[in-house]
């Protein structure tokens, strides 16, 4: 069975339609990358997945592990394992971090109906994560993204994503704002989470991203469709001749 | 539906079952006659054996107050109160004179424990998770002035605390025992003309805490008042003195409850600190009094007047409020910054949902030179409450080198509630420095679905920003109140948080 089944999705924001019928398989252990111009619909197809209000699906339906994914809240979908690296993490003052993932994870252990893990076992769990991402255990100690550089909120991200081991990760123009260096230690994280069970969707503007995350399928958006779908060559392609060619065929 | 939305819409909802302190206790009590006249005031001197000289202090408060007119300046709107619809006075009839707690009526005992009040002497053991990596939170003993109604029920501790020379006990008997010290001190930070509420309180005052810590003496416990309304269309007015002595130091906290009627209740008290050199009180205040339905129907009206006054050279005031319950709320715990060097705090938590109103605040009155104080207000504001800071940061002439740093901050959640900021400033000499910053902000839609995401429910996360963005004034509070008050501002929100 796949494990993420978009099937002729069509959504609304605010009486306008932004994706008109739009479908996408992803398997376990597969890594897709979307690409598309600005206003393709890519980031609105991850909100939706995700569950962020203020979207209207009015047709076709999207599966997760067979299950109708549109049906459930939005933490509940957090629980069952769809993770959403945001393109801008929000700041929380006065939240550590360390308090905040403790709590996130306990709430989706609770929906799970797992036990609640201690503060002690947390905390073990959690410098552990960081330390295998190379991620300075100060960060954890700071509120929620406040005074990080771009940089670091994405490291945040991953460290998130480590630790609550979910089976889809969309990755929403994670490329955004990193110099070439900090791209490099994100993609790093990124590529350690790769796993046989685990699925991720990296959503892009660029090539560039993909050299260091490297998909197994490339899908190319325009006006609210996947146009083209092709092997890691076809990021390539575009990289040559543009996003141009794909505007009649949508 | 946006998950803004859907808090407002649960908010709305919130219903007087939220309110967990409810519930009336069934007890016989002995009343004043309903309404006031000098008998009233007569009768309240009687029940407390008071001396002569404090019954002509309180018939000329009294007599004062008949010649007063209700403030209305507030941003608060209520109807006239009825002063001669009220009891004055209520105590729980004592079924014979006690000499221990375990003489205490048990319903009075039940009260309290379901209140959580210890009003036996043991240590509490923190049910707090030691911060990361910390060590563990030590075991504490607090002493507890239980005011039930009009009267004092019990007071704990009172031999230990004799030991370090310490004087905790309620003011009603410290009149009669100490009235050296009582005389000395009462009336001389607010004085019994000072607003109409004020000169009420000091006409039928019935019973408070009061407080004397000897010179040099680091008061060896927390020592804490838990007021409590349970007697119907009766009034609260307590009465709270704490002295500090010069170069001693005492941590005092204050906690409120009442049970939910229809109709409105008021409480009007009246609190003076005074610090004398070197010495220092910090002042906590866990407020949770009945707010009301969620029509708006029924809680307390808390008008009240707290002030301490910073008589001593370097000596400090520390006033740190959790203001969550009330219909209304009229309150400003100042500083009068008097001797050279000394420094006043107002660290403010308040909170407002369904139709409570508050204008609370502070006033920071620099007379002494090099005198510093510091403000920071977190207003919360949800349901259709009105939500109003309002404090007053001044420098007399002779006051060089004043300074001051005032930070309030507001937070809305939904849109139909209002915060408000109404800051002066007056500043009589041109060394002063005054700071002032203040923000509002919503709770974003953003904020929310990022927490969401992560699988915290709306009600979480809605209760972990809460939490973030009142953190700096809860770092204030002793310990076990900080773990106390973080639940009380998740009750509160109820509806938006779990």
């Amino acid at each position: 069975m796949s494990l993420l089944e978009v099937k002729d999705l069509q959504v609304r924001v605010e009486e306008r339609e932004i994706l008109h019928g739009l479908s996408l398989t992803v398997n376990p252990g597969q890594v897709h990358a979307i690409m598309g111009p600005n206003g393709s619909g890519k980031s609105t197809l991850s909100h939706v997945i995700a569950g962020k209000p203020g979207y209207e699906v009015t047709g076709g339906q999207i599966l997760f592990k067979g299950e109708d994914l549109l049906e459930m809240a939005p933490n509940e979908r957090a629980a069952k394992g769809v993770f959403l690296a945001f393109q801008y993490p929000v700041e929380i003052p006065g939240v550590t971090t360390w308090n905040f993932l403790h709590a996130a994870l306990n709430a989706q252990r609770k929906a799970r109906g797992e036990d609640e893990i201690s503060s002690p076992a947390f905390l073990k769990k959690v410098r552990e994560v960081a330390k295998s991402l190379n991620i300075p255990q100060d960060m954890l100690k700071r509120g929620v993204n406040v005074g990080f550089s771009g940089g670091e909120k994405k490291r945040n991200e991953i460290l998130q994503m480590a630790l609550f081991e979910p089976a889809v990760c969309i990755l929403d123009e994670m490329d955004s704002g990193l110099d070439i260096d900090a791209l490099r230690i994100a993609a790093d994280g990124v590529n350690a989470l790769r796993s046989p069970e685990r699925a991720m969707v990296v959503i892009t503007h660029y090539q560039r991203l993909l050299n260091y995350i490297v998909p197994d399928v490339v899908h190319v958006m325009s006006k609210g469709r996947v146009v083209k779908s092709g092997g890691k060559e076809l990021a390539l392609e575009l990289e040559e001749s543009g996003y141009a060619q794909f505007e009649d065929a949508a | 539906m946006p998950a803004v939305q859907e808090t407002v819409e649960r908010v709305r909802r919130i219903d007087v079952d939220q309110y967990r302190y409810g519930f009336e206790t069934q007890i016989e009590s002995d009343k004043a006659p309903k309404g006031l006249s000098e008998d009233t005031v007569r009768f309240i001197s009687a029940k407390k054996n008071e001396p002569a000289w404090m019954l002509e202090w309180r018939l000329e408060a009294y007599r004062r107050w008949l010649t007063m007119t209700e403030p209305t300046w507030a941003r608060v709107d209520y109807p006239k109160i009825d002063y001669q619809d009220i009891y004055y006075y209520a105590a729980p009839k004592p079924k014979k004179t006690l000499s221990s707690i375990d003489e205490i009526d048990p319903e009075i005992l039940k009260t309290y424990e379901k209140l959580g009040i210890p009003l036996r002497e043991v240590a509490i053991l923190e049910g707090v998770e030691p911060p990361p990596g910390g060590p563990p939170s030590p075991s504490r003993k607090i002493a507890v002035d239980a005011v039930f109604d009009s009267v004092s029920v019990a007071t704990t501790f009172q031999k230990e605390l004799k030991a370090a020379g310490v004087i905790f006990m309620p003011i009603s008997e410290a009149i009669r025992e100490h009235p050296e010290l009582v005389q000395k001190y009462l009336g001389t930070v607010v004085p019994t003309s000072d607003n109409y509420f004020a000169t009420l309180n000091s006409a039928v005052f019935s019973d408070g805490s009061f407080v004397y810590v000897p010179p040099g003496v680091r008061c060896p416990m927390e020592l804490s008042t838990y007021f409590r309304i349970n007697e119907r269309n009766t009034g609260q007015f307590e009465r709270t003195l704490i002295i500090a002595d010069k170069g001693s130091y005492v941590s005092y906290l204050e906690g409120c409850t009442a049970p939910q009627r229809d109709e409105n209740q008021l409480h009007a008290a009246v609190v003076e600190l005074v610090t004398l050199d070197d010495a220092e009180i910090k002042y906590s205040t866990v407020q949770n009094w009945y707010p009301g339905n969620s029509e708006g129907k029924g809680g307390i009206y808390n008008f009240v007047t707290k002030r301490g006054d910073c008589r001593g050279r370097n000596s400090k005031i520390s006033w740190t409020q959790v203001e969550t319950g009330s219909a209304i709320t009229w309150k400003y715990p100042s500083c009068i910054l008097r001797g050279d060097n000394s420094s006043g705090e107002f660290y403010s938590i308040a909170i407002s949902n369904g139709f409570q109103q508050v204008d609370s605040g502070t006033k920071m009155i620099h007379l002494g030179k090099n005198t510093s104080s510091r403000i920071i207000s977190k207003g919360i504001a949800a349901g259709k409450s009105q939500n109003t800071y309002r404090g007053l940061v001044s420098a007399h002439r002779k006051a060089t080198g004043a300074r001051n740093y005032t930070a309030c901050d507001s937070l809305l959640i939904g849109d139909k509630c209002g915060a408000h900021t109404v800051p002066y400033v007056e500043a009589k000499n041109s060394s002063a420095t005054f700071e002032h910053e203040a923000t509002t902000s919503k709770i974003s839609e953003d904020v929310l679905f990022y927490c969401i995401q992560r699988g915290l429910s709306q009600e979480e996360a809605v209760g972990l920003v809460v939490n973030g963005f009142v953190k700096d004034v809860l770092q204030q509070l002793p310990m076990e109140f900080a773990v106390e008050a973080q639940k009380l501002i998740s009750i509160s929100l109820e509806g938006s948080v779990g």
